[in-house]
């Protein structure tokens, strides 16, 4: 092997081969990660913020009892479209944002395996958050719930089109899920940069990884069921109809089927966030780095089988239920390992006290609280008081905010610098973290005490002997404080893209390599592929116990085309050079024809539908079509 | 300044089978249609293991039509993939015909699926067992649809002399189609063979 510097020509052209076209056409048709996942993460937030004025209202209306603020069926379409504002249009998308963003710079590639798949899972995503949404400003937004069981939610009962477009939305969201989460799955099977085999992988791609093999596992559960329960409303099927011979139960099962699972991969790539950027604030590489990959898969695949914890009041067998109690307790364990991994980090590092690091130690405490009432809900006996009470909705928030808002937002701050270039302020982060910490607490903490004194949940009021006013007050009271304190953090985001402090490529003095390119990255990542050989490129000489050495400035140029190099599964030898498609419309044509086909199925327009069906059939085909005979397998060399 | 290695060996572009990203998306494309119809089983024998009558009501469905359908389905596959086995070049109008016929053979398992569906005494929503029979059965033909249709494409494709030997597009098709014969063995024996008495 020889090697020869990168004349500067050749770098201007990799720039060139890689840049976006300017312009509106450049806009719709970028297939650029960097760019897809900044469009994602504006797009969660954006999300984030309209639930929270959701759950903001809701609050208003439960300050008091016996309030008139909102009337009932108002209340029950807003905390639907709260829940699941919050659950799909939020959480998930927050994190596809920061892996997008993320992954290809983490394993060294100059993008993800489908660079078109990865635009159309966003406009997909995009389109279906509005279609969940054209509803509310009509009065007609799903109001089941996120759960959305049967039969309250069956024609009988819910006659309009709120539950319809529950269903279609779900169905068409979840294209978005699965597409984005088979471009994850591939992106790390085959694009790491040579090296970088699964032992080296940064944990957030574990987390991001474990997550989209059980959405491709989970999702379809999902949209089997809402497929069934559209068929039941508008053909009158008897899936879930008692008339018929149906099993409203079956919904519960394949909703929860889908339910758990999923509330995993909301939080898995967020503990994937706090493994990587915790130990950063540490100066000391993540204690039991094994031990946490581990856990994480391990609670994915224990989580496949706890469905029915959230079915514990519904007359199941004892013996089901004893089952299913057990396996949730035991989900505790590969959790608490990856708690214990954390404290120990923290414990044996010289940890500085940035914003991140607040947001990061933060989550640890909320985690094990969420824990300790995820326990409690755990063990049958007790969920039988518990359930649909306000307990449960203690618990769920201090899962869903504690391990997914808390790990984002102090995501966000960190990556801050590598997305715009500069910092985001210090001291303005601190009262953000502490305005919303403290309101968190009071928020949701004092929903375990109205829930064991019997508030039950989803109901628009409550009467005033139950004596849970004060307690309520100060949940708004809580409520407020901690969207002002969002709000401040956004206000600090904004600001600092124009006067934050410039960052340099690597401002806090990370291991990983995403922090060896400039802030922000040119389109094509890398001038070279590197070559890694640990799990701590940027660290290596400082920590004696890695004897061999990363090659970040010696690698393989390709620069024929839009090119990466593919290698093996598991040890990431190189084994070929794969060609990337270039920026292209198809993904956004796709998405609208989806669009135009799910908006027909709502309106009942079946021509419509069938054109919509049609031009994405088109589409399709288009974007399988087999490129020229140009020699595609003439081999080529790596310079 | 980085330095670009030159290397004496060398690798191919876009290779194909696994060394392509293509064949994996397709297996995660597969993974996720097998689970959903992992899903649909699920529901079938949920509503079966529930439900107050017999089940399925007018006792265990006639093997006249789907046992052949069945048997024609599982040679299609057969005739794919012996037929792609002798596709000699990128310059090779050699698949074409054996892609018509693999279409062919899954047209007539649509037409006979249909017949089947028309002599059903039960309609779609007439119930539990003929809802959830009619869409397990057609979310399947549904798959034959598209699997008949991305032959076609492939075979104009062919006839255009675009496609490779090895190439991406062809291996893509049979694995699909491979997927739906294996996915109907399954619903097969579910819906025909394990009502069956002894
Ligand atoms: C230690 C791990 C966990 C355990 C043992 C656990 C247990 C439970 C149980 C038993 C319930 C049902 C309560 C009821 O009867 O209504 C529940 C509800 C819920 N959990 Fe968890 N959970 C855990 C982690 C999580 C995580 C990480 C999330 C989300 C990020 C989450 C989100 C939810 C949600 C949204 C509900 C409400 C479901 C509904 O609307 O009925 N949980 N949890
Ligand atoms: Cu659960």
């Amino acid at each position: 092997m020889a090697t020869v510097p990168v004349p500067a020509p050749e770098q201007e052209k990799l720039v060139r081969t890689w840049e976006t076209a300017p312009g509106v056409y450049g806009w719709c048709a970028t297939v650029d990660h960097k760019q897809i996942g900044i469009r994602y993460l504006v797009t969660s937030i954006v999300f984030l913020l309209l639930g929270g004025v959701e759950a903001l209202t809701l609050r208003i209306q439960l300050a008091q009892p016996n309030l008139k603020f909102l009337a009932p069926e108002q209340y029950d379409q807003l905390f639907s479209m709260h829940g699941v504002t919050m659950i799909f249009l939020y959480a998930l998308p927050v994190l596809s944002g920061f892996s997008n963003y993320l992954w290809p710079l983490m394993l060294g590639s100059r993008d993800m395996a489908f660079p078109r798949l990865n635009a159309l899972s966003y406009w997909l995503y995009l389109f279906s958050g509005i279609f969940l949404y054209v509803g509310l400003p009509l009065g007609q937004a799903p109001n089941g719930g996120w759960f959305n069981y049967v039969p309250y939610t069956s024609s009988e009962y819910d006659p309009g089109i709120n539950i319809d477009i529950f269903a279609l939305g779900l169905i068409f969201l979840g294209i978005s899920t699965v597409v984005g989460s088979a471009n994850f799955v591939v992106t790390l099977l085959r694009t790491r940069a040579p090296g970088m085999s699964i032992n080296r992988m940064p944990i957030l791609v574990w987390g991001t990884m474990t997550a989209s093999v059980a959405n491709l596992f989970a999702v379809p559960a999902l949209s089997l069921a809402c497929f069934m329960l559209w068929l039941d409303r508008n053909f009158g099927t008897s899936f879930f109809a008692v008339r018929g011979g149906g099993q409203p139960l079956l919904w519960q099962h394949l909703f929860w089927s889908f339910g758990h699972p999923w509330v995993y991969a909301l939080v898995l790539p967020s503990m994937g966030i706090v493994s990587d950027a915790l130990p950063v604030f540490c100066r000391r590489p993540l204690v039991g780095y094994t031990a946490v990959a581990l856990a994480t898969v391990t609670t994915m695949v224990i989580g496949f089988g706890v469905w029915v914890h959230h079915m514990f009041a519904t007359g199941l067998p004892t013996m089901a239920i004893s089952f299913f109690s057990a396996a949730s307790i035991i989900i505790a364990v590969p959790s608490a390992i990856a708690v214990f991994a954390w404290i120990a980090t923290i414990w044996t590092g010289r940890p500085v006290f940035k914003v991140p690091f607040l947001y990061f130690a933060g989550f640890i405490l909320l985690f094990v609280i969420g824990g300790v009432s995820g326990f409690m809900t755990a063990s049958a006996a007790l969920d039988w008081q518990l359930t649909d009470t306000y307990f449960v909705v203690a618990h769920l928030h201090y899962v869903l905010l504690g391990i997914n808002l808390f790990p984002v937002l102090g995501g966000l701050v960190y990556w801050f610098p590598k997305f715009s270039g500069r910092m985001m302020d210090e001291r303005l982060g601190r009262w953000a973290f502490w305005i919303m910490f403290i309101g968190f607490n009071l928020a949701f903490f004092p929903m375990h005490i109205v829930g064991l004194e019997g508030m039950p949940r989803r109901i628009y009021t409550y009467p005033a002997d139950l004596g849970v006013g004060g307690w309520n007050l100060l949940i708004t009271i809580g409520a407020f404080m901690l969207a002002s304190g969002i709000l401040l953090f956004l206000y600090n985001l904004v600001r600092s893209l124009s006067v934050g402090e410039v960052a340099g490529p690597n401002p806090w003095d990370a291991p990983t390599l995403e922090w060896s390119t400039s802030s922000p990255p040119p389109p094509q990542n890398f001038d070279i592929i590197p070559i890694i050989a640990s799990r701590h490129p940027l660290w290596e000489d400082r920590l004696e116990d890695v004897e061999d050495r990363s090659q970040l400035t010696t690698g393989y140029l390709l620069d024929h085309g839009r090119e990466t190099i593919g290698t093996t599964p598991l040890d990431a030898e190189p084994n070929v050079i794969l060609r990337m498609p270039g920026d292209s419309l198809l993904p956004l044509c796709l998405a609208v024809a989806t669009s135009v086909l799910f908006f027909a199925l709502l309106s009942k327009l079946w021509l419509i539908a069938g054109l919509g069906f049609a031009a994405a059939l088109v589409t399709l085909i288009l974007w399988f079509a087999p490129e020229p005979l140009a020699d595609p397998e003439h081999p080529r060399l790596y310079a | 300044m980085p330095d670009a290695i030159i290397a004496k060996d060398t690798l191919p572009v876009n290779g194909p089978g696994r060394l392509s990203t293509g064949w994996w998306g397709m297996l995660c494309l597969i993974s996720t249609e097998g689970i959903l119809f992992a899903y649909l089983i699920f529901s079938y024998a949920y509503l079966g293991v529930q439900a107050s009558g017999s089940w399925p009501p007018g006792g265990a469905p006639p093997l006249s039509l789907a046992l052949p359908n069945t048997i024609l389905l599982l040679a299609s596959s057969v005739v794919l993939e012996v037929g792609a086995r002798r596709f000699r070049s990128g310059r090779d109008r050699s698949t074409v015909p054996v892609l018509l016929l693999t279409a062919l053979m899954g047209a007539v398992f649509v037409i006979v699926q249909w017949e089947e569906w028309g002599r059903k005494e039960f309609g779609f929503t007439d119930g539990a067992y003929s809802s959830i029979y009619f869409t397990l059965t057609g979310f399947h033909l549904a798959h034959v649809v598209a699997g008949i249709l991305a032959l076609l494409v492939l075979a104009f494709w062919g006839w255009q002399q675009r496609l490779t030997r090895g190439g991406l597009h062809l291996a893509l098709g049979r694995m699909y189609w491979h997927f739906v014969d294996v996915v109907w063995l399954v619903v097969f024996l579910t819906i025909y063979i394990v009502p069956q008495q002894p």
